[in-house]
């Protein structure tokens, strides 16, 4: 059970029961499909991008608790941030789930911290990035599908 | 106590076990407990010790050589097709064609008799719940020649709707092509009727066989079939190896498959001559040691025998369904009346994949996913389904572990 806490978080099993910044953005002026052929996982993103400055975004979409969560702390994550900042956080979080020799700065990541456990579950890491991957094609608004098969 | 009994009337599983060293081992700690035998089954040490002493002893490529090495091992090569020709009762050995897999012999098909035999404004007929194997191949050829693919119904219970089939069959259709068991739900389909409904109407039919060849016996010649695939890394036998039955007037009629060494009898630049049946369809080196080692997994299959195999796991579903039904929330995705070995479900507000990284912790080996069957995922509503599957092998306490791993599902998600 101690193994499963570990990749299961109260942090992320909250987010999956209820899931922030979920649905559509009216006044969204970038979005992206995202799709984990794998598991079915689908997400939408909508942004709003003023300046440089991603001032909003919500998710929709059907997904496991990983996936879901981790769509839900990015939209937390990165409200407020530049997009050369959330380029920054997206490398930083792809190396949290799959590079095992990085030690976790729980200051830089926050909340994101709870996604180390992916690691240890090679099956799992495209469900963790599937929405930071459907992000960065919406904030590099290119509008096509994105695929972490 | 009683559970032993049940695995024991008439089947030693623990001694059948002990032939698939594989089964023996610990996954994070926990006993090995191996649910996803539709994906592919494991192999018994009759299997392994053919595979090994063909190369440790046996190898040298086969057909022309002069020397005694390459004449055994053609006889071993040819001994394995007649093996296969028998295990499905097919009339000659020479209707069995070895391929890589059970994809490569429905693309066969599709890529020779259909491309003959298939035109403008005809159709092909499959159902709602095909492998992606036996759809894509089908759209692919209707793509190209302008066809129509017809796909007949499946209801609630995850059964054939017999009569939409019959009446989607006409005038312009060219083949049916029916799985004989579905791998996401384990409906067994009625498919001797449906030959005969096809039959009626002059209309040949290829049975997917990849599920339901490792679980009942099969005979061609009473299915009346005229195409059957299997793929031997679900009968127990090595990956990269399958074979297609066809019946020998079909066959003569199709074009080659692919060009190369073997399946010439001469060439020259100005003409070239195709070799006899089955050759005809196998060019180049074949995968000697995988069919040779698919002839042992037949062979070892035959020991066992259907009876007693489809007795066992018969009694292992009926367990599994009645504990299975127990746990809160959990719906099941495919309860036709004929089914075999295949319990999909789907557990309420927590998604399959999570599912199946919760009992993988425990040891337990299930699938998760849409198991290649889209369509059916899509007739029933779900992104996923989790499954797990059963061989010959498996046990009630095997079930045991798996009810109890599902139950941690319900500790972590509430
Ligand atoms: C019903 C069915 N058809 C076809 C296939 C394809 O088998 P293979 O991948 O060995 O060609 C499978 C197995 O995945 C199957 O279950």
């Amino acid at each position: 059970m101690s193994e499963l806490r570990d990749l299961y978080q109260e942090v992320i099993l909250d987010h999956n029961r209820s899931p922030r910044n979920f649905g559509h953005l009216d006044d969204a002026n970038r979005r992206a499909d995202g799709h984990n052929p794998l598991c079915g996982d689908r997400l939408d993103v909508t942004v709003k991008v003023v300046e440089g400055v991603v001032t909003d975004l919500r998710f929709k979409g059907s997904g496991c608790a990983i996936s879901k969560a981790s769509a839900s702390l990015m939209t937390e994550a990165v409200k407020g941030k530049t997009i050369d900042e959330f380029n920054e956080l997206f490398d930083y979080f792809h190396r949290l789930v799959t590079d095992e020799t990085l030690s976790v700065d729980e200051r830089a990541l926050g909340k994101l911290a709870v996604f180390s456990g992916v690691r240890d579950y090679p099956a799992r890491v495209k469900c963790a990035i599937l929405a930071w991957h459907t992000l960065k094609s919406a904030v590099s608004d290119s509008q096509e599908v994105v695929s972490t098969e | 106590m009683s559970k032993v009994t049940i695995d024991r009337i008439d089947f030693d599983v623990r001694s059948i076990r002990k032939q698939f060293p594989l089964l023996a081992q610990s996954v994070r700690g926990k006993p090995l407990v191996y649910l996803d035998n539709a994906a592919t089954t494991q192999k018994p040490q009759a299997v392994l010790d053919t595979l090994s002493h063909y190369y440790a002893a046996g190898n040298a490529n086969i057909h022309r050589g002069v020397y005694a090495l390459s004449q055994d091992a053609t006889q071993a090569y040819e001994g394995a097709r007649s093996k296969v020709a028998k295990f499905l009762n097919a009339a000659s050995p020479t209707e069995i064609i070895f391929t890589r897999n059970a994809t490569e012999g429905i693309n066969l098909v599709a890529q020779t008799f259909g491309r003959s035999m298939v035109a403008a404004g005809d159709e092909v007929v499959i159902s709602e719940m095909e492998h992606h194997s036996n759809i894509v191949p089908w759209q692919l050829l209707c793509e190209e020649k302008g066809a129509k693919l017809r796909v007949a119904p499946i209801n609630d219970d995850g059964e054939l709707i017999l009569d939409e089939l019959a009446a989607l069959l006409g005038s312009r259709t060219r083949l049916v092509s029916i799985v004989h068991m579905s791998n996401s739900l384990g409906t067994i389909n009625p498919v001797r009727r449906i030959v005969d409904l096809a039959h009626e109407r002059g209309i040949p039919v290829l049975i997917d066989g990849s599920q339901a060849a490792y679980h009942m016996a099969v005979d061609v010649r009473a299915l009346d079939c005229d195409f059957y695939v299997v793929t031997g890394h679900k009968l127990y036998g090595p990956t990269g190896i399958g074979a297609l039955y066809g019946r020998s007037r079909l066959l003569n009629d199709m074009p080659p498959y692919q060009g190369g060494g073997d399946m010439i009898s001469s060439v020259t630049f100005e003409q070239t001559t195709y070799n006899e049946l089955p050759h005809k369809f196998e060019a180049g080196t074949p995968h000697i040691a995988g069919a040779i080692g698919l002839g042992a997994a037949v062979d070892f299959l035959t020991e066992v025998g259907f009876d007693a195999i489809a007795s066992h796991e018969r009694r292992l579903l009926d367990y599994a369904t009645g504990m299975l039904s127990e746990l809160p929330g959990l719906r099941f995705i495919g309860t036709a009346r004929e089914k075999a070995s295949i319990l999909s479900f789907v557990l309420e507000g927590v998604h399959p994949h999570d599912v199946g990284t919760v009992v993988d912790t425990e040891g337990v080996a299930i699938r998760t996913g849409h198991h290649c069957t889209q369509p059916v995922m899509d007739r029933f509503g779900v992104p996923a389904t989790a499954r797990a599957s059963l061989a010959m092998y498996n046990t009630t306490d095997e079930i045991d572990h798996l009810v109890s791993a599902l139950s941690k599902v319900r500790e972590v998600f509430g």
